[in-house]
């Protein structure tokens, strides 16, 4: 192997190496310790200079308390049930919303269609609390929702949306939408519209046409649109801090109270893994949904 | 060409107007005279002259410019690297790990990120400040440039650089002359991405900043918890503003570049 | 040498190669792609690597390029061993399959890419673009980038920067694979001009054998890593050394049998009970009573209507097919045997033959020196 070649590895794995898998062996070690009140905020510590006997020690004081803790307080279940059941509601939405998003797209007059995706992308490069911040002033009590629906005379008192699990959902539906639309309208744009026609030519009526043909084929952008949502959804911490109440559960933000506010270290750690281990599942469908794609592709 | 059905209209309609109308809203309000957010009272520019005059978030805005400007510069030398060790290396020890820690900080929780980079700080004895959050964001948006660089370098023609060889370059010389003005947009455009992240970032921020450092979105979460107030409407005004016209600009750049493209495709034939 | 000689310095014991290939092989971990070639090809020649995909030929180019290392053996340019020595210090241009021109820079700038990392006085350099681009004739194209050209003009560029450093080598991958059927065949007369012109050594790398027979002065014929036959092109046509080459240069009629007789120039393969053996030209490496094969043109089989009883190769079988290709036809004759013979007949007259059609039976004959026995 040439020198060049072996700086050219080493630079960025050694880098990702300290800033990524050491990092997360530390996570998965003191998710393995006590907590403790001294700083740091849990025990053991490894202690180098005691040799031997020192390691020994340390490794003997591990265990998986934290994570017995976790199946034994009705909190952490329910907050992990409640993610998944607002990640997966929420990309249902979202999907709702996207694919008639995308197909109106993907009909658009050729030339226009550049400018509407870029419409679709500018949001994008918007900032995220931004965009939650813009949400926060039309859907709160006072807000902009609520003015108008009362001016028309549609509602008398103001509809509470804010700090309860709806305002999640629409939070997840609206900064979320890009990654929907955009995998939806590229298998959509590439879809042939003579396989439409073929498919009413063999005597489909246009509904059961766009059923057959555009749905089914559209499947592998609903499939990766949905995952693109759903995985970032679960971990969510911005969305149920800034728009859920204080009843709305989700992992991302018991991690962080558990992190910042009781400074639980260990239990935040653990919390962590087990997020993690959630998450593999998706992750892995994603990527073999992806795979099928390339290879569909070749 | 077919007539755009009155689904469709329906469809991008109500699809634009719930993506926007937050936002323009948000936009009319910053101009609102009032100090009550949901009372129109009048036109007036005076929230960005407060703006302006807040220290704490012009001291908060010069370390996310700070912050992102060197995390992303970092992130772009260091994943175009990465990109180039996933398209070109071939095979080598440890190639399965070196993949997987490009890719999965892409769908890594940001919490989880967060965490873990923190405790690593506090690990090995590092004061929080700038330098982490450097660190932080440059170690996440790495693996998004690699991801945009290696793109591009999957369709690379490979012969470019062999015909640099052959006509006398050296490795290091073909290169700087031939691959990297080749691959310079996708490196640009990964660059841009790195710097809207790290811009963007809030959580990963709250973790690995310490007292002495803090960035634009810590400073709006914080605000924002406290209810909506009209000086952040300026600022976001102001963000969303740039962002605008950087993209407007960006846009236009690439289609003058495609049509270019296309009337130089149109020479050729003749 | 004498001027009026024909070029042929492989028949020249005194002549010196301008390269040597001496037991080469290259293996990619398990898979050998070149398998102990030796191979010599002279100062001046326009030599071609010829085989199906996946034959080694481009292997065998990259080596002299330096793109790829020899596993054993040595390859030696103009008497200097190369091993070791890196593409940008060998007096080896290539001109690569997709061109390889450098998007980002202009026509002249491409040009000049090779001579400004050369020793040539930059003063120099400009001449020696428009030098280039006259040889060409793409003196109008100086300023174009590389997207706005077609195709072809494309290919004259690429050609133009591999020779704009007056390499002893010249290495063509494929150089007119992605041009369309008629303006292959104008630039393979501008190729074999360009040449001569400049006098540099070419070496081409094709699968297309019309090409190859167009172009080269010799010809390489490869299979699996191995060279099957060296030789001109009318050589490689009229006395393949193999079944391989027989079959894969151009169409032919292969006859298996036993070899009966074999004399200096002739031999004799007997091919079915009670039919009288078939005569031609020997080949290399026969032996008498060993199994061979009888390897014939369909161009040098005539048909005929009744038995040629002055011929002493002759056959009967079976109309089954006709193709009216125009300018000629072909009859599909089905022997007794169960073998298809093609026969191709010129149409020089408007209307001719009308008299053979589908389930004649036919006799088919040649001359005792049209076809080749061959050891199989």
């Amino acid at each position: 192997m040439s020198l060049a070649r072996r700086l050219l590895i080493s630079v960025p794995y050694t880098w990702l190496l300290a800033l990524f898998l050491v990092p997360f062996l530390i996570v998965l070690k003191i998710s393995l310790s006590d907590y403790a009140n001294s700083i740091p905020p849990y025990t053991p510590t490894l202690e180098v200079g005691e040799g031997w006997s020192g390691i020994k020690e340390f490794w003997s004081a591990l265990d998986f308390e934290n994570f017995v803790f976790l199946t034994e307080d009705a909190l952490y279940i329910k907050a992990y049930w409640s993610s998944l059941k607002i990640a997966a509601l929420a990309t249902f939405f979202t999907l709702l919303i996207g694919f008639p998003f995308a197909y109106g797209i993907a009909n658009a007059p050729q030339e226009w269609r550049p400018s509407l995706l870029m419409l679709i992308i500018l949001p994008f490069w918007t900032s995220f609390l931004i965009r939650i911040y813009a949400l926060i002033g039309i859907i709160s009590n006072d807000g902009f929702l609520n003015q108008f629906l009362m001016w028309i005379g549609a509602i008398s008192d103001p509809l509470v949306i804010m700090n309860t699990n709806l305002a999640v959902y629409i939070g997840i539906v609206y900064t979320y939408l890009p990654f929907m639309v955009l995998p939806i309208y590229a298998t959509l744009e590439k879809l042939d519209s003579s396989l439409l026609e073929a498919a009413q030519d063999l005597g489909c009526t246009r509904i059961s046409a766009f059923w057959s043909v555009t749905v089914h084929l559209s499947k592998p952008g609903v499939i990766a649109g949905c995952f693109l949502v759903f995985i970032p959804a679960l971990g969510e911490f911005v969305i149920p801090s800034l728009l859920g109440g204080s009843r709305t559960l989700m992992i991302g933000k018991v991690l962080w109270e558990e992190f910042f506010s009781n400074r639980d270290w260990p239990l935040a750690s653990a919390v962590a893994v087990i997020l993690l281990l959630v998450l593999i599942i998706p992750i892995v469908l994603l990527q073999r949904n992806e795979q099928m794609q390339r290879e569909q592709n070749k | 060409m077919k007539k755009p059905s009155w689904f469709n209209v329906v469809s991008l309609t109500v699809g634009f107007a719930f993506l926007y109308i937050p936002m323009i809203v948000l936009v009319i309000f910053s101009f609102n005279e009032s100090k009550l957010v949901s009372v129109w009272g009048g036109f007036s520019t005076k929230w960005y002259g407060e703006l302006m005059q807040n220290r704490a978030f012009l001291d908060a805005a010069w370390v996310t410019l700070k912050v992102g400007f060197i995390s992303s510069t970092i992130a772009t030398v260091l994943g175009t690297m990465a990109a180039f060790v996933l398209v070109r290396a071939g095979r080598f020890r440890g190639r399965t790990l070196f993949s997987g820690m490009i890719y999965a900080p892409l769908v890594m929780p940001e919490v989880i990120t967060g965490l873990s980079l923190l405790l690593l700080f506090i690990a090995v004895g590092m004061d929080r400040g700038v330098s982490t959050i450097v660190l932080a964001h440059a170690t996440f948006s790495m693996c998004y440039v690699s991801v945009v660089v290696s793109s591009r370098m999957a369709t690379f023609d490979e012969s470019l650089e062999e015909a640099a060889l052959d006509l006398g370059c050296s490795p290091w010389d073909a290169f700087r002359s031939v691959t990297l003005p080749i691959i310079a947009p996708a490196v640009a455009s990964g660059w841009l991405l790195a710097f809207t992240l790290s811009l963007d970032d809030l959580v990963i921020a709250s973790f690995t900043a310490g007292p002495s450092a803090t960035t634009l979105p810590i400073k709006i979460y914080s605000s924002v918890r406290l209810g909506v107030s009209p000086e952040i409407n300026a600022l976001s005004t102001i963000i969303i503003g740039l962002v605008t016209i950087g993209v407007l600009v960006a846009s236009i750049t690439s289609k003058r570049a495609i049509q270019k493209q296309k009337r130089g495709e149109l020479l050729a034939e003749h | 040498m004498n001027a009026d000689a024909p070029f042929a310095p492989w028949e020249d014991e005194t002549a010196t190669p301008l390269i040597e290939f001496s037991n080469v092989t290259k293996r990619f971990g398990t898979f050998t792609a070149i398998d102990d070639i030796d191979l010599k090809i002279y100062p001046q020649e326009f030599f071609a690597l010829l085989g199906p995909s996946g034959c080694g030929k481009t292997t065998l180019m990259r080596m002299l390029g330096g793109f790829e290392t020899v596993t054993d053996g040595r390859i030696t340019i103009d008497g200097t061993d190369m091993n070791g020595i890196p593409p940008n210090k060998r007096a080896v241009n290539m001109m690569f399959q997709s061109y390889a021109l450098f998007p980002h820079l202009t026509v002249a700038q491409n040009l000049a890419f090779g001579l400004k990392r050369s020793d040539m006085p930059k003063s120099e350099i400009d001449g020696r673009v428009e030098e280039m681009l006259r040889l060409v004739q793409l003196q109008k194209f100086a300023s174009r980038k590389p997207h706005q050209m077609s195709g072809g003009q494309r290919q004259r560029v690429a050609l133009a920067r591999a020779l704009a450093k007056a390499p002893k080598l010249l290495l063509l991958d494929e150089p007119l694979g992605a041009l369309d059927k008629k303006l292959r065949q104008e630039t393979q007369f501008e190729l074999m001009d360009i040449q001569e012109k400049t006098g540099t050594t070419f070496v081409i790398v094709t699968h297309d054998q019309e090409e190859a027979m167009t172009v080269a002065s010799r010809i390489a014929v490869m299979d699996h890593g191995k060279l099957k036959q060296v030789d001109t092109p009318d050589r490689i046509y009229e006395a393949p050394s193999s079944v391989y080459v027989a079959d894969f240069i151009g169409d032919v009629n292969i006859i298996e049998g036993q070899v009966t007789q074999l004399a200096e120039d002739t031999a004799e393969l007997s091919w079915g009970e009670g039919k009288p053996a078939i005569r031609g030209m020997a080949g290399e490496n026969l032996s008498i009573s060993t199994s061979g094969a009888f390897a014939v043109r369909p161009e040098k089989v005539a048909i005929f209507t009744e038995e040629p009883m002055d011929r002493h190769n002759r056959v009967s079988g079976i109309v089954e097919d006709i193709a009216y290709l125009g300018n000629m036809s072909t009859y599909y004759v089905r022997l007794e045997s169960g073998a298809l013979i093609k026969s191709q007949i010129a149409n020089n007259r408007r209307i001719s033959r009308r008299s053979i059609t589908w389930g004649d039976t036919v006799w088919l004959s040649w001359t005792d020196t049209a076809g080749i026995v061959l050891a199989s």
